[in-house]
């Protein structure tokens, strides 16, 4: 195999000639060389149709370099969304997940927003960056009609590496816009799709970032931001022709600036954090969310505010949450029952917790009722290493959660029995429900019908 | 080793590190798609990931630059030069049916009220649709559009100055 080949010349294609050697065809070079050569109709009509004189690698690095730095807060909160959800306990969806998690850790209870931060910023972050991820994937398009689409195997991996990365983010996107918007139009499990997609996606981010960090730090440097946003429309002018090709070969006149394009891109940011953050505010601003389901009002009086999963969808009846109804707690052998009212003869605590739903909304409200740490005491485990909370709820997924040790014995961490003074309504978990500072909205189990306190291995 | 390192240049068509990288990244999909393919569903997820790209790639961007070409045909801002008039007029047309059509992509779901009842489930209320909202906020990103444009609109040309 002869390793000196010189590679096709520069005369055959727009754009400098490179001698970098990486930029010739590899082996078999008969092949490649014989795909570049048989173009399909119509190729140059593409080639040549590109006209934004913007498109070029400073532009590509401007909002390379933006997704940069902000995915990988998206990614992380993502992540650690998954861990509030004590995987150790098996219920954080999916549960079979081999290595692709955070190493295990047991989920704080403080700072008592910590959720609603992770989440909030997941959900908001991943809808903000969405016009940086359309101006990414506008101003690199034409290599999705390049022809040769490769010269060389390593070039073929790296456009399959991209379809992950490019159908990752889309993927990622689109299913969580539907899941927050409660449309659960893709048919599969919402959560396996979401977290395995995201380390498709991660994976093929590295290999992008690995691969191309070097071309974004020269096309950076190769026009001076300063310079760049101080170019009015009229002095626009398309870079010079690049190695990938970005720079159209016959560029138009310009219609916007550079400045102009990332302007755009922002102002398209700023007009969604607008729309969604709302979801995430109490009182009045909540309602400048005017496009999402949690920007509704929820209802005036102390439990208006938003429910997930009402007592209707959970089937729970009015006969079960009755006088009838009694909290069973299971510890050291020992079995205590107590009804609503035994348990407002207990001490009573008051706190002002956030609630936080993994859909990216909360609120905070102020909570009323017997501390979990009481009720593990008396059920004989004043220590106890979990607690397993089972709900009415006779389907669902979220009709029982574990707490860890931390979360039973913070001294917020309540079984309520009222909200904002008044007793709980139905749909916010009448007679009963577990508010824990920082866990997730749907570990705080509702209509609490049973707390078993189980006892650390070790005694 | 530098000898090798030529090599799998010459052959493979880049450096060791780009080799290793893309093994790393194929490595973790397999073994993802291997988990996922016992799911009675990997084929729609399979679907819909390949999906999206067809949609971005081939259906979204083309129809907004034939939109966009229309809009420039329209106006006049061809190929060669136009006046900054005409250019200004174009830039506030692009920019709030850009914003309105973000918003409608983002917010379809709720906009076209899918999912009737998976929200009254998570929500206990009524799903209402809320195109209308979003006709409200397209009106007004144009009215602001035009304000602005009617504010900056450059004035028609001067008698001649004699100063040069």
């Amino acid at each position: 195999m002869p390793t000196s080949d010189p590679g096709p010349s520069g005369a055959d294609r727009p754009g400098p000639a490179v001698d970098d050697p990486t930029d010739g065809y590899g082996a078999p070079r008969r092949f490649w060389r014989a795909l570049d050569r048989r173009r399909p109709p119509g190729t140059d009509a593409v080639t040549h149709g590109w006209r934004s004189p913007l498109r070029g690698p400073w532009l590509t690095s401007v909002y390379g370099l933006a997704l940069l730095v902000t995915l990988p807060l998206v990614i992380v909160t993502g992540l650690l969304d998954y861990a509030a959800y004590s995987p150790q306990f098996g219920q954080a969806f999916p549960t079979d997940v081999g290595w692709l998690r955070l190493p295990p850790f047991d989920w704080p209870t403080r700072p008592s927003w910590l959720f609603r931060l992770t989440q909030g910023l997941h959900v908001g972050l991943g809808i903000v960056l969405i016009p940086l991820v359309l101006g990414k994937l506008w101003s690199v398009i034409p290599k999705l009609f390049d022809w040769p689409p490769a010269r060389s195997v390593a070039q073929l991996l790296e456009r399959l590496s991209l379809l992950l990365l490019v159908g990752g983010i889309l993927f990622q996107i689109a299913t969580g816009l539907l899941n927050i918007q409660y449309s659960y139009l893709f048919g599969f499990d919402f959560y396996t799709a979401h977290y395995f997609g995201a380390w498709v996606f991660t994976a093929a981010l590295v290999v992008h970032v690995v691969l191309k960090l070097p071309r974004l730090v020269t096309a950076l440097r190769s026009r001076p931001a300063r310079a760049e946003l101080r170019t009015p429309r009229a002095r626009t002018r398309p870079e010079p022709p690049d190695p990938d090709r970005l720079v159209p070969p016959r560029p138009g006149p310009a219609t916007v600036s550079r400045r102009g394009a990332i302007a755009l891109v922002g102002g398209g940011s700023l007009l969604l954090a607008a729309l969604t953050f709302g979801q995430s505010l109490d009182g009045p601003l909540r309602r400048t969310a005017l496009l999402l389901p949690r920007g509704r009002d929820p209802g005036g009086g102390p439990n208006g505010f938003p429910v997930n999963r009402s007592a209707a969808a959970a089937g729970i009846q009015a006969a079960d949450t009755g006088s009838g109804w009694r909290l069973t707690l299971r510890g050291a052998g020992r079995t205590v029952t107590l009804d609503r009212a035994g348990l407002l003869a207990m001490a009573q605590h008051t706190a002002s917790l956030p609630i936080a739903c993994v859909e990216g909304w909360s609120t905070q409200q102020t909570w009323t009722g017997v501390r979990l740490r009481d009720l593990a005491a008396l059920a004989g485990l004043p220590d106890p290493a979990a607690a397993h909370v089972r709900s009415l709820e006779r389907a669902g997924l979220f009709r029982q959660a574990t707490l860890q040790a931390n979360q039973v014995l913070d001294a917020d961490s309540l079984l309520a029995l009222r909200v904002n003074g008044v007793d709980l309504s139905l749909d916010h978990g009448f007679p009963a429900r577990i508010i824990v500072p920082a866990l997730p909205g749907v570990h705080c189990t509702k209509w609490v019908t049973d707390i078993e306190f189980r006892a650390r291995s070790d005694g | 080793m530098a000898d090798r390192t030529a090599r799998l240049r010459a052959g493979y068509g880049a450096g060791p590190r780009h080799l290793l990288v893309l093994l790393a990244c194929f490595a973790l999909t397999g073994w993802v798609a291997q988990r996922i393919a016992g799911e009675a569903t990997a084929g729609r997820m399979l679907l819909w990931f390949v999906g999206a790209v067809i949609a971005h790639d081939l259906v979204l961007f083309p129809v907004y630059a034939t939109l966009d070409r229309a809009l420039r045909g329209a106006l006049g801002v061809g190929r060669r030069p136009a006046g900054p008039g005409r250019l200004a007029l174009l830039n506030h047309i692009r920019v709030p049916a850009l914003g309105a059509g973000l918003l409608f992509l983002v917010y379809l779901p709720g906009l076209l009220g899918w999912g009737d009842e998976t929200y009254r489930a998570a929500t206990a209320q009524q799903r209402v649709p809320l195109l209308t909202r979003w006709l409200t906020i397209t009106a007004a990103l144009f009215l602001i559009s035009a304000a602005l444009y009617a504010l900056r609109r450059p004035r028609p040309p001067r008698p001649p100055n004699p100063t040069p």
